[in-house]
């Protein structure tokens, strides 16, 4: 046996080797602990992000104004669900149980995407988010296409998909807005005033100061700079808006015909930071909502756990209910 | 219009009333349910009650020839000429209480809408068998929790044992006759609900059996969802769900 085993050098050149031939690394294979750590702390984060993200547009699918854009919102704000679920399986693949990692964000140890942060205040800041925010989700899911974790890459390209099907739900949602009453107008317009920047920032700090970045880059988690993304992002985002008449809210910005790209304004930096540390608007209700449901879940997965143990303690095929009890057919 | 076609209009309304109504309380779980698999399962189902009510009133402005759109008829009427029952107003409660509501009314949706599937207006008929094929799958999924929760811990036996106890009265009016649908019934638009009354109770009393839970005992009933008397309950969902339509009158979303 000894004489196959390789040392962690050379195991870890292996699978740098692995990852530069654009290999996918799968659940069973050898990867540096720190790989390890870093895949579970940015998928966790992602799946964190896409179920704190259920409560800003949820928060009007009650209040949604016509039937039709109800059952849209309800089925996007599914679909979140249903992101977060697939990414709680990809990180499960690395050795963690999605019970933890909820237990870290509710600790504060795991994070989630700032823009959440901020509150929904009318209806069209649910068209903002669609359009925007998805917009500048997208920019990032489609380079992690190609990430180096195999289940990670597989999860983006399925919520890829359902995710520019969003935003162009979201585009689609603010053009009756856009082209609508004063008041309708105005309303569009503000929500754009207020996500535009907090979106420029979804991409987090500059290349330079970003502490994950080079590791995670070398290690092909990471595909594409924080601002090689933003400035992506604002090329794509300038022209929509001007085709839905709404103003940017940045009078630097400005066509850059040498670049062939936008120029736009310094992010404030000091927002960003503040809403990470936990201090941005809504940092605090969104943690407690999420814990509140959950503990007051907490009696229904007991009840779950307790009927499954009573169910295979059963036996095969058979149903925790007394014997005696005669079954219902649903005809 | 001639009285068939009134009576038409009416059923339609009282049909999508019931859906709107309990897929407005369904949608209040997204995000709160507790476990982000039965997140997605409710909206579903919430989902199915919406496009169900979309079709109803549908086909009612249609037969109103466009005086009101689908949106001012789901959103522009004051309490008292709401139609819908009110074991489908209730406020959600806990997670128990939203689960038996659902056994409750999935079986009778499923009996029902199988039969009204028949109807002989061609677009019920198809709106019915399409709810019945739903009905089947949403009584799968809250039977199986009834099985959970009453065969899981103390806590969600006791719960899931008072939200049918809870329950239990606002049952019989899923069975009661308005006028409009009796005055229907002849040309066989629309399907007898109060002859579903001994099969439904059938079920019932298996799934309770099933799940090891008392059947309630006491015999009590509510009703008035017909006649636009609703419960206290009813005007704050209103208020919550109008209110755009309230705030922005006549403008397009």
């Amino acid at each position: 046996m000894s004489e196959y085993r390789l040392s962690d050098a050379e195991l870890a050149a292996a699978f740098q080797q692995r990852v530069d031939e654009e290999r996918k690394i799968e659940p069973k294979d050898w990867m540096p602990t720190a790989y390890r750590r870093s895949l579970v702390r940015q998928i966790s984060q992602h799946a964190h992000s896409e179920v704190i993200g259920m409560q800003p547009e949820g928060n009007w699918i009650t209040r949604a104004p016509t039937l039709k854009r109800k059952m849209i919102l309800l089925a996007k704000v599914q679909d979140e669900a249903g992101h977060g679920l697939y990414l709680y399986s990809a990180a499960e693949t690395l050795g963690v149980a999605r019970e933890e990692m909820i237990e870290a964000l509710h600790e504060g140890r795991a994070k989630y995407a700032s823009i959440f942060n901020y509150p929904t205040l009318t209806w069209a800041d649910v068209g903002v988010i669609g359009w925007l925010v998805d917009s500048a989700a997208i920019v990032n899911q489609i380079s992690l296409q190609r990430t180096s974790y195999g289940p990670y890459s597989r999860a983006m390209i399925r919520i890829c998909k359902e995710e520019s099907f969003h935003q162009r739900q979201g585009f689609e949602m603010l053009m009756p807005l856009a082209s609508g009453s004063p008041e309708q107008k105005a309303m569009a317009q503000d929500a754009m005033n207020r996500w535009w920047w907090p979106t420029l920032m979804m991409f987090g700090p500059h290349d330079a100061e970003s502490v994950h970045s080079a590791q995670s880059m070398q290690w092909k988690i990471k595909r594409r700079s924080n601002d090689e993304m933003r400035q992506d992002f604002v090329d794509q985002a300038v022209p929509q808006a001007e085709h839905l008449g709404l103003a940017v809210p940045d009078p630097d910005l400005k066509w850059n015909a040498e670049r062939g790209h936008y120029d736009f304004g310094a992010i404030d930096w000091d927002e960003f930071q503040a809403v990470i540390a936990g201090n941005g608007p809504c940092n605090r209700e969104r943690l407690a909502a999420h814990s509140k449901a959950h503990r007051e879940g907490e009696w229904v997965r007991e009840a779950l756990r307790a009927y499954e143990e009573r169910k295979s303690a059963a036996g095969p095929g058979e149903e925790a209910v007394p014997p005696s009890a005669e079954r219902l057919r649903i005809a | 219009m001639s009285l068939p076609q009134g009576a038409l209009g009416h059923f339609l309304l009282a049909l999508g009333d019931d859906s709107l109504i309990l897929g407005q309380r369904l949608s209040e779980w997204c995000g709160k349910a507790p476990l982000l698999e039965e997140d997605i399962a409710i909206a579903n189902v919430a989902l199915d009650y919406l496009g169900r009510a979309e079709k109803c009133y549908r086909y009612l402005s249609e037969l109103e020839q466009g005086r009101r759109s689908v949106d001012q008829i789901a959103f522009l009427r004051h309490s008292r000429a709401y139609r819908n029952l009110l074991i489908f107003e209730l406020p959600i409660g806990d997670f128990a209480h939203t689960m038996a509501r659902q056994a409750m009314v999935d079986a009778f949706h499923l009996e029902y809408f199988k039969r009204l599937a028949r109807s002989s207006d061609a677009r019920i008929a198809a709106l019915a068998a399409e709810a019945a094929k739903e009905s089947r799958f949403h009584l799968k999924r809250s039977r199986e929790w009834v099985l959970r929760l009453g065969g899981g811990t103390a806590e969600s036996r006791a719960r899931i044992q008072r939200a049918f106890d809870r329950l239990w009265g606002y049952g019989p009016e899923l069975f009661a006759m308005d006028r409009h649908e009796a005055a229907l019934l002849e040309s066989g638009v629309s399907a007898d609900r109060s002859a579903l009354k001994p099969r439904w109770r059938a079920l019932m009393e298996t799934l309770l059996a099933e799940a090891a839970l008392d059947a309630p005992g006491q015999e009590w009933s509510v009703a008035g969802g017909r006649e636009g008397v609703h419960t206290e309950h009813h005007g704050y969902l209103l208020a919550e769900m109008q209110s755009m339509q309230r705030a922005y009158p006549g403008l397009r979303w």
